[in-house]
């Protein structure tokens, strides 16, 4: 029940902006089987927002440690491109996997130690990946387009599973197995308190270098699984473009989804329909007709609002202005009994 | 000895070092022509590090420059395909318009409390988002004036071009750095940048100062653009995508503390250099591929960064002990 309320303002975001978008295009809810897939709008929405979602389910982690991980953009290459040249080079399916998954262990662990070991903060820290990962990915891709033809690979991408498809499944299944990790076990409570007072957490025993460190692998291990589903998707790893301007929508998707960016209490879950919010966005303004050019100035306007809502000193300000609107109401109500 | 001059004689000493190793290669290297054109071409760059300099000093961080100076480029070919006005008319227009912008978002940073990062990160949604909407293609800018703007040059001994964007650089760095260390606004910068609680106890005005920071930064920015148009003598909207990190490496690379309150505006000139050179090493080698330049320069950046922590901790064992 608490869940629930906690993700209302979400859910109700959500439902609002499918309804706007039913208007522009009524087709929007209709969803057909067609062999032994269903297809529609909806179900495009849950593929498309896979790569979004993946990163924000790692993202949210991140930042309620009070960090940032501007990197998972071009981890996402890296990972596309270390996966597709596996399967080029004839690996195999499960080593090219294993590969990438690897590769984007080593992206979170060099980022952890960095802000855990080093100290350096997170926006910097994961900046540096974020400018030299391109030129990695390039050099992996040695600067061309790797195409592949595997069929195992792509399924990854484009295949389908009990009529939805394989995107949706992988983040749903990521997501929500991270939310019951964080909630069933002690895990959530943790990250939170680190978020909060990191010297305080580790003064009360809480081992917050490990735990840092293991919350930014976790966010690279998120960015490899989007990086495997773009690249499988396209069927080919393009270290230019992959995870291009993600790591913007994963931030924005874990604040839409009502976390704050300076760390502390989290939702998975919420993060995840922040993240199809999003998508609807994306796609809604596509499907209604919309010149896709407004996309980025919606989600500016979008991420305003939000940080209006969030302002510790708006909030503060409002308080004020309630509790003096009260105060001055009881005293009205005091004279009026004193009459 | 003052350790927080130290980066910027690291960045100096790094930036000779590896000029005498690419001039033992390529002697060529050190002809006004090869010089003219390492300033000409990272002219525009230059001037967006002075902005991001300042407000880095302030503690504070614009993701939007990138976007702002796409922005800029298109403002400016639109309008004068659309209109008969005068290039320097759009550019007074378009300088007055970004600044705005900036002291936008300084005020949304200060008023709203929340991280710089994170509202320049909406307002670079906003600058892309309103090129995308003033035209998506690449716009030609034909006007006689752009002509002569383009070919004001003046020769060095050697044959060597000093262009007119070029000087407006060095010109610029020259003004950051009468802002940043000669002026009332400066210290209030520097003493922001060093702590927001004791500058408010020495009476920093901080939410003007803040403003301003971003005001001078879209000034920058906006400046940044007009010299990019008329380097490429186009706008288009998807140029300069991830200038902003570019220039923030510049910076650290300079030498300036990213946590702000220390550096110098003399010492993002010499981090613009050291990247132009990279990339001018790499194309004089002709073998390595483009690629190489951003992994140098995230190891440089890196390097930096560890260099600033390691002073850090040193300056503050040495207060700790009293000396």
């Amino acid at each position: 029940m608490t869940l629930l309320k906690r993700i209302a303002p979400q859910l109700v975001a959500l439902a609002l902006l499918v309804a706007l978008v039913t208007v522009f295009y009524p087709d929007f809810l209709k969803i057909g089987i067609s062999g032994d897939r269903l297809v529609g709008p909806m179900i495009d929405v849950l593929k498309r927002g896979a790569p979004v979602a993946l990163l924000a389910t790692g993202m949210t982690l991140v930042i309620a440690t009070r960090g940032i991980d501007l990197s998972v953009g071009t981890t996402m290459a890296i990972c596309g491109a270390v996966a597709a040249s596996a399967v080029a080079g004839g690996w195999g399916l499960g080593p090219a996997l294993l590969l990438a998954l690897a590769a984007g262990a080593l992206a979170g662990l060099w980022n952890g130690l960095l802000v855990a070991v080093v100290g350096i903060q997170p926006f910097v820290a994961t900046l540096i990946l974020m400018t030299m990962g391109r030129g990695i990915a390039q050099l992996i891709t040695e600067g061309r387009i790797l195409t592949f033809t595997d069929a195992g690979f792509a399924f990854f991408g484009s295949g389908s599973l009990l009529g939805l498809p394989v995107p949706a499944w992988l983040w749903l299944a990521c997501g929500l197995g991270m939310a019951a990790l964080m909630r069933r076990t002690a895990l959530g409570l943790l990250v939170e308190s680190i978020g909060i007072n990191r010297r305080a957490s580790a003064l009360a025993g809480v081992n917050a270098t490990v735990l840092l460190i293991a919350v930014y692998v976790v966010s690279g291990l998120c960015a490899a699984l989007a990086g495997i589903v773009v690249t499988a998707d396209i069927r080919g790893a393009d270290a230019n473009n992959a995870g291009l301007w993600l790591e913007l929508d994963a931030i924005l998707a874990v604040v839409i989804g009502g976390n704050s960016l300076l760390g502390g209490r989290f939702s998975i879950i919420a993060s995840l329909i922040g993240a199809l919010i999003i998508q609807t966005i994306d796609t809604g303004i596509l499907l209604a007709g919309f010149p896709s050019e407004y996309n980025l100035v919606i989600k500016a306007v979008l991420v305003l609002v939000i940080l209006v809502l969030q302002s510790p000193r708006i909030a503060g300000e409002w308080r004020l202005w309630r509790d003096s609107h009260r105060a001055s109401r009881e005293a009205a109500l005091q004279r009026g009994a004193a009459k | 000895m003052n350790t927080r001059a130290l980066p910027l004689y690291a960045t100096v000493v790094i930036f000779l070092l590896a000029y005498l190793l690419c001039w033992l290669q390529f002697p060529n290297i050190l002809s006004t022509r090869v010089i003219g054109n390492l300033l000409t071409d990272n002219a525009y760059l230059g001037i967006v590090a002075v902005g991001m300099t300042l407000v880095i000093l302030s503690g504070g961080i614009d993701l939007s420059v990138g976007s702002v100076i796409a922005f800029s480029g298109v403002f400016i070919a639109v309008i004068l395909r659309e209109t008969p006005l005068h290039p320097l008319v759009v550019f007074a227009l378009l300088l007055a318009l970004t600044t705005a912008f900036g002291a936008a978002m300084g005020f949304l940073i200060d008023r709203l409390a929340m991280p710089a990062f994170i509202v320049t990160l909406a307002g670079m949604f906003l600058a892309r988002g309103a090129a995308y909407m003033l035209s998506i293609d690449s716009v030609p800018i034909a006007h006689p004036f752009y002509k002569t703007l383009q070919s004001a040059y003046w020769l060095m001994p050697g044959k060597g071009r000093l262009t007119l964007i070029a000087v407006v650089m060095l010109l610029t760095v020259l003004a950051g750095m009468v802002v940043a260390h000669k002026t009332r606004f400066g210290a209030s910068v520097y003493a922001l940048g060093g702590g927001e609680a004791t500058a408010r106890l020495m009476g920093v005005r901080q939410g003007r100062t803040t403003m301003l920071v971003y005001a001078f930064s879209g000034l920058m920015a906006g400046l940044s653009g007009i010299v990019f148009s008329i380097y490429t003598g186009s706008g288009y909207s998807l140029a300069t995508v991830g200038t902003e990190l570019t220039a923030i490496a510049a910076v650290v690379i300079g030498g300036t503390l990213l946590t702000g309150g220390a550096g110098y505006m003399f010492g993002t000139l010499v981090g613009v250099l050291t990247m132009g050179l990279i990339q001018t090493y790499i194309v004089f080698d002709g073998t390595l591929s483009s690629w190489w330049t951003k992994i140098v320069i995230g190891v440089l950046l890196l390097v930096f960064i560890l260099l600033q922590k390691g002073l850090l901790s040193l300056s503050q064992s040495r207060l700790a002990a009293g000396g």
